[in-house]
């Protein structure tokens, strides 16, 4: 094996059908086919269409990421995959193709956790992670303060949100002012014209004897809806820039007072910031002018790395074997509520067999 | 010929390797929820059972469906990979035919029947056969109830509603050498077999989220 090892990472754990390539720290390619225009007249990802798309997007975007990068398949110190968490049915069709591609070319298989792969994507950008490293994982899926020594084998949850994902609130939010969907992208081009202290939306979760280092959204969004309706129903128009700005404000006080108050309390000194929501600017903006003010520094990666793709996988497939972690059993399963502090799956799926034992054939 | 067969449209994860001749070795395990863990170690059992190096192989058949499409997707995905990765022809194969070739060799050869397997939500995928076992119909998704019911038939949907498939017997679900056996005859007598595609027939379950709902009270 190379002193860097050159590792393809496939991420289907949502709608994006995502194959990256990487030697040691370096991008080599960051193929991605989305599905998201399918799933833009239901408000929502709908999770059949996802895996009907990973599964018709699958082999011509690994072959587009060998292309792009200008490796062979043979060439592969390593296959990692997304086991969980996400969509089960989607999650399934990339380690299914995972296995195959790491039994036909006999390769090691990893198996690897979607969030932990969020944040180790960042040595693409920065280099590696220093330890420990604090992380504020922020998209439509998860919300979470994380803690990690090592990104190969320590992810220790600080907190979590208590109901909706950022993202999620972003997507509702854009529902109610009839933005469409996805909410990030639109919410914040709209905030950029309207002023962030028009409105005081609720702050949820900050409170004395609130959890630190928990989150929640779902207070915040209804506040926005009943505002937003209480004006329509008023018959005056609604301020949809101050709204997505008071709204985006909210959001991001939030997310980066608590993530600088982990990283105090835990004598942390860096901060990453991964996950869709990261891309957004005002969140990007006042996380640098709060860890600039506390002295701690800031590791996000550009936008397109911050959303799910398979960079972020290989990424820390390529971690993995840097660091000989133990690969994947062949028998590895897709596990849609994997822990996060499971970083990786490297043991046999003990579970399954103990299941089997009991059943036996009698299915 | 040395091909790789597997089929995950059915509860059964089977597995076959078949010289163009006869099966070398098959593996076949009924367990519904873990075709994904299973697939890939029937595989790499399967060619050492058969003493079968992966890169001698020449052909991929697998089946297509219909079948439930959680299952389904790990041999399509796992077929579209292994061909890409060992540079190997993929060939698609209708469940049901393979299900029919299985009966036809256990003896109801000479009579048309019917093939049936278990659709879920109380319907059948199926598909309909004549004496010499060439497909008249299907495959479609119906309810059990709004079917003609046949003389003869086979499959876990059948046995499944006995009403509606009176007489019913095995196969149950399909087996990768039989598989294996369908795709080198209709290869051998120059017909083409189906892309490596899945077989839905039924749109995605998707439903358009009914507006946008108030939250203050009406
Ligand atoms: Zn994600």
């Amino acid at each position: 094996m190379a002193d860097e090892p050159l590792v393809l990472g496939i991420e289907t754990s949502c709608d994006e059908t995502g194959v990256g390539i990487v030697r040691g720290t370096t991008l080599l390619a960051d193929a991605v086919a989305s599905s998201v225009n399918d799933h833009a007249r239901f408000g929502g990802v709908v999770p059949e269409i996802a895996s009907r798309a990973h599964l018709e997007a699958m082999v011509p975007t690994i072959q587009r990421a060998l292309d792009t990068a200008g490796v062979k398949a043979s060439d592969l110190d390593g296959i990692a995959v997304t086991a969980g968490p996400g969509l089960a049915g989607a999650l399934l069709v990339g380690v299914s193709a995972a296995k195959a591609y790491a039994w036909a070319l006999d390769k090691p298989l990893y198996g690897v956790n979607h969030l932990a792969s969020h944040i180790c994507v960042d040595q693409l950008e920065h280099g590696r992670l220093p330890s420990p490293t604090m992380a504020l994982l922020v998209s439509g899926g998860h919300s979470s303060l994380l803690l990690s020594e090592d990104i190969t084998t320590d992810v220790r949850p600080l907190g979590a949100t208590i109901d909706d994902a950022a993202g999620e609130a972003f997507d509702k939010v854009a529902r109610v002012l009839g933005l469409g969907f996805p909410g990030g992208p639109v919410v914040d081009r709209r905030a950029r014209e309207g002023d962030p202290k028009a409105i005081a939306f609720p702050r949820g979760l900050t409170g004395p004897k609130d959890p630190e280092y928990d989150f929640s959204f779902s207070g915040l969004k209804t506040a926005v809806a009943r505002w937003v309706e209480a004006k329509r129903r008023a018959g005056e128009e609604v301020p949809i820039a101050d709204v997505a700005a008071s709204f985006q404000e909210a959001v991001t006080d939030v997310l980066t007072r608590k993530a600088v108050k982990a990283c105090k309390d835990n004598g942390v000194d860096h901060l990453m910031i991964g996950g869709g929501v990261a891309a957004n600017s005002r969140l990007r903006e006042m996380a640098q002018q709060r860890c600039d003010r506390a002295g701690i520094r800031l590791r996000v990666p550009r936008p397109g790395l911050c959303t799910d793709n398979g960079a972020m996988v290989a990424a820390l497939g390529s971690e993995m074997v840097w660091r000989d972690r133990a690969p994947s059993s062949l028998d590895l399963s897709a596990d849609s509520s994997l822990p996060v502090t499971e970083v990786h799956v490297p043991h046999t799926d003990f579970h399954g067999q103990a299941y089997q034992a009991l059943t036996g054939q009698q299915q | 010929m040395l091909l790789l067969a597997f089929d995950t449209a059915t509860p059964a994860v089977t597995a076959a390797v078949h010289d163009g001749t006869a099966v070398l070795a098959e593996t076949d395990q009924v367990d519904a929820r873990r075709h994904g863990e299973l697939l890939i170690p029937a595989i790499d059992r399967v060619l050492r059972e058969a003493g079968v190096d992966r890169h001698r192989l020449t052909d991929i058949a697998v089946g297509v469906g219909p079948g439930p499409y959680t299952g389904l997707r790990v041999g399509l995905v796992t077929a579209a990979a292994l061909g890409h990765a060992l540079g190997l022809p993929v060939h698609g194969v209708c469940t049901l035919d393979a299900i029919a070739h299985a009966a036809r060799a256990e003896g109801l050869a000479g009579e048309a029947f019917t093939v049936a397997t278990d659709a879920r939500r109380k319907e059948v995928y199926w598909a309909a056969y004549d004496a010499e076992g060439r497909r008249t119909e299907g495959p479609s998704v119906d309810r059990p109830g709004e079917l003609t019911p046949p003389a003869r038939s086979v499959g876990a949907g059948a046995l499944l509603y006995p009403d509606a498939f009176p007489g019913a017997h095995g196969p149950e679900h399909v087996s990768a050498g039989a598989l294996a056996a369908f795709a080198a005859a209709e290869l051998a007598a120059g017909r083409a077999l189906l892309p490596n595609a899945p077989l839905y027939l039924r749109r995605p379950d998707a439903q358009v989220p009914a507006g946008y709902k108030a939250v203050l009270p009406a």
